[in-house]
């Protein structure tokens, strides 16, 4: 039959087909599994590492930055919560637009609208960028709202800097601001979009140990790098806290006192610990804007204002010592033998030393006098003659181991050396030799001679302990215990014969104790809190001879920036000295007058408030002070009045 | 036994005949098959039966019924309905490219009011019964003869030209290579198919031209995929980091890092091979090829041991058409082919294709049930006797 055949025929070939067909699948699915050995089997390790690359990731926990302290415990600088606006540049897309629809929110003002968009090219488009930080109820409320619309845009709690006191202790503690490209160190905390490092004062000093260090956490991360939740956790060490050797009740007292002169550096210091009790710089800043972001209009203000309220003039203001320099003439002088209590000179008004003539401020002079009398009268002509006798050489030597013509070594940034000229000095900068002209200027601290108000101070604490104080700003030994430190720090005799720092000490009582010394005016009237002290009245200009014969101008005639500087140097109370005080008004403050008319009242009010409180912080311990020097008893001291 | 045999070749089945006629085993490892893919989209969505395990569920259930009709009813019907249904498919493949809505970049649904459908899933069912009837009218001497297969090639270009248009290249490679088995297997002579095969060498080019710029894109990134890593070749590479980290015994139920953290793109549609193998590992993905292969092979038993020559193609063809199904999908995402959308059939979420899956299984079942029936070129029983 045909049909049969065929239908056989028919089947046979399907039969074929169908095998061969079941075949290719066969081959089909050997080739999947094969596939599947190689990804899962062979291969799997590889695919392993890559998937947990895949999720993965590992951010730094920022440590919480530790506390900047007074001595007795109160915060000067702190860290606190704040809530900030954040965009991701890869989720926002176009952030100009974005940020364009945030300035119909809220105030993104044209310098944070340029540093967003830098900060977009610089850094990885994943890194959540700071539009503004300290966002108040009210903004945070209408970007929330919007946020939904705002992709790549959301409020982070973030940590700023706060600063309780201000502009008070600006220049100690310094502020923090944005980390530069050249402060990377290889820490990868710098690298955080909004850390921020210690740029000036303690801040800066001791950014290290106020840094801590930094924690990590191990997160699984979705495909859209969304946390999804925390594999493990290192938590970081918070930064320490560092306690300086501020008493910030004085500092506010001196930055008070100080507030009524235009530009003044005051310092108050503790000559047995070397602590820095106050360090006033007037003019101060606001540290907070530094970290927040700073206006250029502010940043012009500051940097061009003439009485300079960026620098910290304590450590990096020069100025001629003038007078003040007088007692450090006096002890190279006693010291080299070139000079006793005995030794009289007289002064006519002025010194003639080959052609040139060398005048006493006083211009009918102070007739024949000795150290003593000198020295409470502040004679130049007396210490134009002493500084002759010495010599330079000496004279230079004598002031470096007071302190001057170097870097004290304070624990923070920016202090300058000053300079005490020697031969060597002129010979190198003027290629000109040492002139004996200028020992004599020397001598009353003009000329090329320049110190820092901070070096001023540390002079007269060398001057009444004999040892030599260095001041400092942190104190690694903590707290101020109750009672006062167990061991305070054994600094070395300066190796002077104390008889000689004795008789200076006892000039620098009559300075003020005494009628007719130059800051008897000035003079502390409450009982066991009298000070001895030094005025200087440093020029700025040159007095010509023309002035000298029609008078000198007064002060309210010349320009500000042309009057004298005003300078006193003090130390309480006067039997056993334990504070001493250094103060500089640049250019004679608003009255114009010198330094015993202006600076001197500062330091008698700082040194009195400053033995005030004395007690009620510490127990009063004469005789460990005592022994840092003999006293030479005071001879006419008048605190009684 | 003989007389039994012969009488059942002739008369309609009873039903009772026909519910013990069908293959259990093959239901069984079909609804084994869809639990698994149920549990894997349990998992897809972070251990949750919303959003998707709970609608599959509810489709595998309904799916069920057409199956069990499409299994029950007589073979001489579908014979009879099979031109009917290829139109009415063909004619909804055309009505989505008049006023069918865009889903995912390319239009290929048509809103039905109730469901929403995807016309070119049940086009490849459609396909298998037109051809198989239309090859099954074809004599031996016919199939021999190129003008005998011509309206056999447009019933295959035709749709493949329209799901194309969509775009749709997946689908469309699906019906032409499904047509293409069917003519091989119906008996075409080789030498045509080494024709058509320097044909559509020769076709290449001028098809490049007519790709989509995402589909050539694909198709460079097929070539090489780690060269633009989060780029186009993202989803192939992340496809084969969550295979590969899957490893031999897989990271666990639920514990796909992978597709649970999104990595993976579509992880519940084409690349849901990809989460299986991730959590269950090689021995997981292996153990789901071997249900592929153990259905793919009852279906080439229930094709051989049918006596009609509509059952027999009609059965390899839906066996084929699944398998190609499951190659595509599995080989795409383990990096073998470029990417083209096609789903894993019982296992990827979505309606219509697991509609079209199911009514194939029924007719296969019924090409089963129906084994012993046979057809002359009319359709009709022929009474020949032995």
């Amino acid at each position: 039959m045909p049909a049969m055949r065929r239908e056989a025929h028919r089947q046979k070939l399907f039969t074929r087909r169908a095998a061969i067909l079941a075949g290719a699948h066969a081959t089909l699915l050997a080739a999947l599994a094969g596939r599947m050995y190689e990804l899962q089997v062979v291969e799997a390790d590889r695919y392993a590492v890559l998937a947990d690359e895949n999720r993965i990731s590992l951010r730094l926990l920022t440590p919480l930055r530790g506390r900047i302290l007074d001595r007795f415990g109160v915060a000067l600088a702190d860290s606190r919560q704040n809530y900030q606006l954040v965009i991701v540049a890869e989720q926002a897309g176009d952030v100009a637009a974005t940020l364009d629809a945030l300035g119909g929110l809220i105030e993104v003002g044209e310098t944070d609208r340029r540093r967003v968009l830098r900060d977009v090219r610089r850094k990885h488009s994943f890194v959540p960028i700071v539009v503004r930080a300290n966002l108040s109820w009210d903004e945070m409320a209408r970007v929330e709202v919007a946020v939904p619309e705002l992709p790549g845009v959301s409020i982070d709690q973030g940590v700023t800097r706060h600063y309780p006191f201000g502009e008070t202790a600006a220049h100690v503690v310094g502020y923090v601001a944005a980390v530069s490209e050249q402060e990377l160190d290889g820490d990868p905390l710098l690298e955080l979009p909004d850390f921020r490092i210690g740029k000036s004062g303690v801040e800066k000093s001791q950014d290290t140990e106020l840094r801590g260090t930094a924690g990590t956490s191990q997160v699984e991360v979705n495909a859209f790098g969304r946390v999804v939740r925390e594999l493990a956790r290192v938590a970081g060490k918070p930064g320490q806290d560092v306690v300086t050797s501020l008493d910030m009740t004085m500092q506010e007292f001196v930055t008070r006192r100080c507030s009524a002169e235009q530009s003044v550096s005051c310092v108050l210091l503790d000559v047995v610990t070397g602590d820095v009790l106050a360090l006033v710089s007037s003019p101060s800043f606001d540290p907070v804007p530094f970290s927040t972001g700073l206006s250029s209009a502010m940043w012009q203000d500051l940097s061009n204002d003439p009485r300079k309220p960026l620098s910290n003039k304590v450590i990096a203001g020069v100025y001629p010592p003038g007078s003040t320099f007088k007692p450090v003439v006096a002890t190279a002088a006693l010291t080299a033998g070139v000079l006793t209590p005995e030794t009289s000179f007289t002064c006519p008004g002025y010194l003639e030393l080959g052609d040139a003539t060398f005048h006493c401020w006083r211009h009918g002079g102070h007739g024949t006098l000795r150290l003593r009398d000198a020295i409470k009268r502040s004679c130049d002509v007396f210490f134009y003659e002493t500084a002759r006798r010495v010599g330079i050489d000496r004279l230079a030597a004598m002031a470096r181991r007071f302190g001057f013509g170097g870097a004290l070594g304070i624990d923070i940034p920016g202090e300058r050396p000053g300079l005490i000229p020697s031969r060597d000095w002129k010979l190198a900068t003027t290629g000109t030799a040492w002139s004996q002209g200028e020992t004599l200027i020397a001598g009353i601290g003009q000329g090329s001679v320049l110190a820092t108000p901070l070096q001023l101070a540390t002079m007269v604490a060398r001057l009444v302990t004999g040892r030599a104080v260095s001041p400092r700003l942190v104190r690694a030994d903590g707290l101020m215990p109750t009672g006062g430190d167990p061991a305070p720090p054994d600094f070395p005799s300066l190796g002077i014969n104390p008889r000689a720092l004795a008789l200076v000490l006892d000039g620098m009582n009559a300075v003020v104790n005494e009628q007719g010394g130059t800051a008897y005016a000035a003079r502390i009237t409450e009982p066991g809190f009298a000070m001895g002290g030094k005025s200087g009245t440093s020029q700025v200009r040159h007095i010509s001879e023309f002035e000298r014969e029609h008078g000198v101008r007064k002060a309210r005639q010349i320009p500000w920036k042309e009057r004298d500087h005003a300078l006193f140097l003090a130390f309480a109370p006067v039997s056993a000295p334990r504070y001493v005080c250094a103060t500089v008004v640049e250019h004679g403050g608003a009255s114009g007058g010198g330094g015993s008319a202006v600076a001197a009242p500062i330091c008698r009010d700082v040194l009195l408030e400053a033995q005030r409180r004395d007690p009620a912080r510490r127990v009063p311990d004469h005789d460990t002070v005592a022994q840092f020097v003999t006293p030479v008893p005071p001879r006419s001291v008048a605190p009684a009045g | 036994m003989a007389t039994l045999t012969s009488d059942l070749g002739r008369r309609e089945l009873t039903l009772l005949e026909k519910i013990r006629g069908v293959s259990w085993g093959l239901v069984l490892l079909v609804f084994t098959a869809a639990c698994f893919g149920i549990a894997v989209l349990y998992s897809a969505a972070d251990g949750n039966i919303q959003p998707w395990a709970a609608a599959q569920t509810i489709r595998f259930a309904i799916a069920l019924i057409p199956m069990i009709g499409a299994a029950l009813l007589g073979i001489r019907l579908w014979f009879r309905a099979a031109y009917w249904a290829y139109a009415t498919a063909l004619a909804l493949v055309a009505a989505v490219d008049l006023r069918g809505f865009v889903g995912m970049g390319a239009r290929r649904w048509i809103d039905l009011g109730v469901i929403q459908l995807q016309p070119s899933e049940l086009m490849n069912v459609a396909l298998v019964l037109g051809l198989a009837r239309s090859c099954h009218t074809l004599s031996n001497e016919d199939v021999w003869r190129i003008r005998f297969l011509i309206l056999p090639a447009i019933m295959v270009l035709l749709p493949a030209a329209l799901v194309l248009k969509q775009p749709d290249l997946g689908t469309a490679i699906m019906l032409l290579m499904t047509g293409a088995v069917l003519f091989f297997i119906a008996g075409v002579r080789l030498r045509i198919f080494f024709l058509m095969a320097i044909a559509a060498a020769a076709a290449v080019p001028a098809g490049w031209h007519f790709l989509r710029d995402y589909q050539k894109n694909r198709i460079y990134t097929f070539l090489d995929p780690e060269s633009d890593p989060l780029g186009a070749g993202y989803h192939i590479l992340q496809s084969k980091i969550a295979l590969g980290s899957g490893g031999l015994f897989g990271k666990g139920f639920l514990l796909g890092s992978q597709s649970h953290l999104s990595f993976l793109p579509e992880k519940q549609t084409d690349f849901v091979f990809t989460t299986l193998a991730e959590e269950f590992g090689f021995v997981g993905g292996l153990a789901l090829l071997a249900l592929y292969t153990l259905i793919i092979g009852y279906g080439f038993v229930i094709a051989f041991r049918c006596r009609s020559h509509f059952g027999r193609l009609l059965g390899l063809g839906i066996v084929t058409n699944f398998s190609l199904y499951v190659f595509i999908n599995t080989a795409m995402v383990m990096g073998l082919i470029p990417v083209v959308g096609v789903p894993l059939p019982l296992i990827s979420y979505g309606g219509t294709a697991m509609l079209a899956v199911m009514f194939g299984f029924g007719l296969l079942l019924n090409v089963g049930v129906h084994g012993e029936v046979r057809l002359d070129r009319s359709g009709a029983s022929p009474n020949v006797g032995y």
